[in-house]
């Protein structure tokens, strides 16, 4: 059996996958991505093989992806997140037209047509407001895990509008409202009603077309998941694998090329060289 | 160099968000006119039209720091984005005459300012130049729609852009640009192209990125990508690239004309630029369009979505949006850019498989 592997080195995690001939997954991993990246990379893939303990070699090709993916140094191609995600999220939901990612410092909107071709894709430019890094600080501002932060939001039934996702100022802008005598769980929902806005609005830019799939390490967070089905008024495909769903389309591209046999078709990069 | 200049403005007050080219020049005039080309001059007077609002702003401030006048040459601007009213038309005729007074009025007030004498036999000779320029800038570009193509219009068309606006009227620059028309035309005979490897045609709309400037087209010809045309090279050389040329025997008349004619031609390539880049993508065979809006220029930035948009409903063609600046380099983020760039190249990559895969089953 040959195996292909895709590896996404995003600004907050890493994440591996390990696929078989089918395209099955078979090995996964998720860590911190840290300040030693390279590290980061090698953890999480060999942390994918040892779920079914499959030797290093029978991995015959390896795709880096996200924006470490020029130092994920033992991969023999790159391919962007955006192509990723793309490929990652039809694979798993045929249906899917249009894919909502949210990770750390990106939230990307990406058309793809029936095949996993990207139509047409938007992210948000040098700034991470509305992306998960906000909810992190808004977790932070609070003593809260972050995993707590979309099941608390949901059992608010008075919203608080917050009026910036800028990430510096999430956590004054937090802060203030607890002094208002606000209630978390409504500074919460606003919080994420104002994230899904955002996000929403860099569908629209590319265009919304159902079925619309959601991923990213924020498509675990539940209150994100209603938040933006209520603004779109529409439901999101969601997996158990979502947040891997880069790594996914990384190793369905090493996939396809140990299958078709084909030789890395670009250059490396002068800048990451 | 710009960002040190940059912050010397902005430490005179000036905000983040204003013109770079602008705040660059007050802080060269802060600096006494000291730039690493040498010193340059304080204005004595200075000349602008009503291309970009920017200008009037720009030469109010040499008026305030050295008290010497301006003079803005009002050119109407087209009706509409179909006004393609040329010299005989009623319209074209008045608004003709209306550049033509200020012409003759700048004329009276350069008299003054210099104390010399107006020499319309020099100015004949500096229109016969500013033909011979005008005429191998349209030539060069449509040279360029030869596969493959012979100059890349983001680099070598810059730099070109620099002798033309530097050297305009001047027997140098008629010179040069002659002899890059060989040049050019000999490449073309020969099938040499710019790059070794041309795999994608691709239209610039835009400003290029100053700050970064070989790098970010690195970006592109590490994909096989080649910038075939761009609306730099219209509306930056005032519309040279209609190929315009004065009526020797009209000198004054025909340089209203010539005013007419190329403001109107560059700003329609910023403003309607939709349809400038849809007629370029057809005569030079693009695979793609690359928009660039820039930070510190709205003039130039604001609309390019829309325009974008309104490419993609009426061609299909596929199109890249990344978003820098032209000297800022605090807003330009090269590993931001890289990702949709590869992103976009990756696209292009798996539209021509399969289309590849379509004719060959």
């Amino acid at each position: 059996m040959a195996y292909a592997a895709g590896v996404d080195v995003g600004s907050t995690q890493t994440k591996a996958v390990i696929i078989d001939e089918t395209r099955q997954i078979i090995g996964r991993a998720l860590l911190d991505t840290g300040a030693n990246v390279v590290k980061a990379a090698e953890s999480a893939f060999v942390a994918a093989l040892e779920e079914r303990a499959i030797d290093e070699r029978e991995v015959e090709y390896i795709v880096g992806t996200g924006y470490g993916r020029y130092r994920v140094t033992f991969g023999n191609t790159q391919v962007t997140e955006i192509s990723c995600h793309g490929r990652g999220a039809v694979h798993m939901f045929p249906g899917t037209r249009t894919v909502v990612d949210m990770g750390g410092q990106d939230t990307k909107a990406i058309r793809v047509s029936s095949d996993g071709e990207i139509l047409d894709f938007c992210m948000n430019d040098k700034c991470a407001a509305g992306t998960g890094r906000f909810l992190g600080a808004a977790a932070a501002a609070l003593g809260l895990p972050l995993s707590e932060l979309g099941p608390i939001s949901l059992r608010s039934d008075k919203q608080v509008k917050i009026s910036t996702t800028c990430t510096v100022f999430a956590e004054s802008e937090v802060l203030a409202w607890i002094g208002k005598g606000k209630r978390i769980e409504d500074i919460l929902r606003g919080v994420h009603v104002s994230i899904a806005s955002r996000s929403v609005g860099l569908m629209r830019r590319v265009g919304i077309e159902d079925e619309i799939t959601f991923t990213g390490g924020v498509s675990r967070n539940i209150g994100m998941v209603r938040a933006i089905e209520e603004r779109l008024e529409r439901r999101l495909n969601l997996s158990e694998d979502s947040h891997y769903m880069g790594a996914l389309g990384a190793a369905l591209f090493a996939m396809d090329h140990l299958l078709e046999g084909r030789t890395p078709t670009r250059h490396t990069s002068a800048l990451e060289s | 160099m710009a960002h040190d200049y940059l912050a010397v403005a902005e430490d005179y007050g000036y905000s983040p968000d204003i013109c770079g080219y602008v705040k660059a020049d007050v802080a060269t005039q802060l600096k006494g006119g000291e730039h690493p080309m040498g010193r340059i001059p304080k204005p004595a007077l200075s000349v602008l039209t009503n291309a970009c609002n920017t200008y009037l702003k720009w030469a109010e401030i040499w008026e305030r720091m050295y008290h010497t006048p301006m003079f803005t040459i009002d050119v109407p601007g087209a009706r509409d984005a179909d006004d393609l009213s040329a010299a005989g038309d009623r319209n074209f005729e008045a608004d003709r005459r209306y550049v033509e007074a200020q012409i003759r009025e700048l004329i009276g007030l350069c008299e003054r300012v210099t104390g010399k004498r107006f020499d319309i036999d020099r100015f004949r000779t500096v229109l016969t130049h500013a033909n011979t320029m005008s005429r191998a800038w349209a030539r060069i570009l449509e040279l360029n729609a030869a596969r493959p193509a012979v100059m890349n219009a983001l680099t070598d068309g810059t730099i070109y852009l620099g002798v033309a606006n530097g050297f305009r009227g001047t027997a140098e620059g008629a010179r040069y640009f002659e002899q890059l028309v060989e040049e050019l035309e000999y490449k073309v005979a020969h099938g040499i192209g710019t790059a070794t490897e041309e795999t994608y045609r691709l239209i610039f709309v835009g400003v290029p990125c100053y700050p970064i400037f070989r790098r970010f087209n690195e970006l592109f010809t590490e994909w096989g990508g080649v910038f075939v045309n761009s609306t730099y090279l219209w509306f930056a050389s005032g519309g040279a690239n209609r190929g315009f040329e004065y009526d020797l025997g009209d000198p004054i008349a025909s340089l209203a004309e010539g005013l007419l004619v190329s403001v109107r031609d560059a700003m329609n390539a910023m403003f309607h630029q939709d349809r400038v880049v849809a007629t370029m993508c057809r005569e030079c065979a693009a695979d793609g369009v690359i928009f660039h809006p820039i930070k510190s220029c709205r003039t130039v930035s604001t609309g390019l979505a829309d325009g974008r948009r309104h490419l993609t409903e009426r061609t299909g063609i596929p199109s890249l949006f990344i978003e820098s600046d032209m000297m800022d380099r605090r807003v330009v983020s090269e590993a931001q850019m890289k990702t949709r760039i590869d992103a976009f190249f990756e696209g292009l990559a798996s539209r021509r498989r399969q289309a590849t895969a379509a004719t060959s089953r």
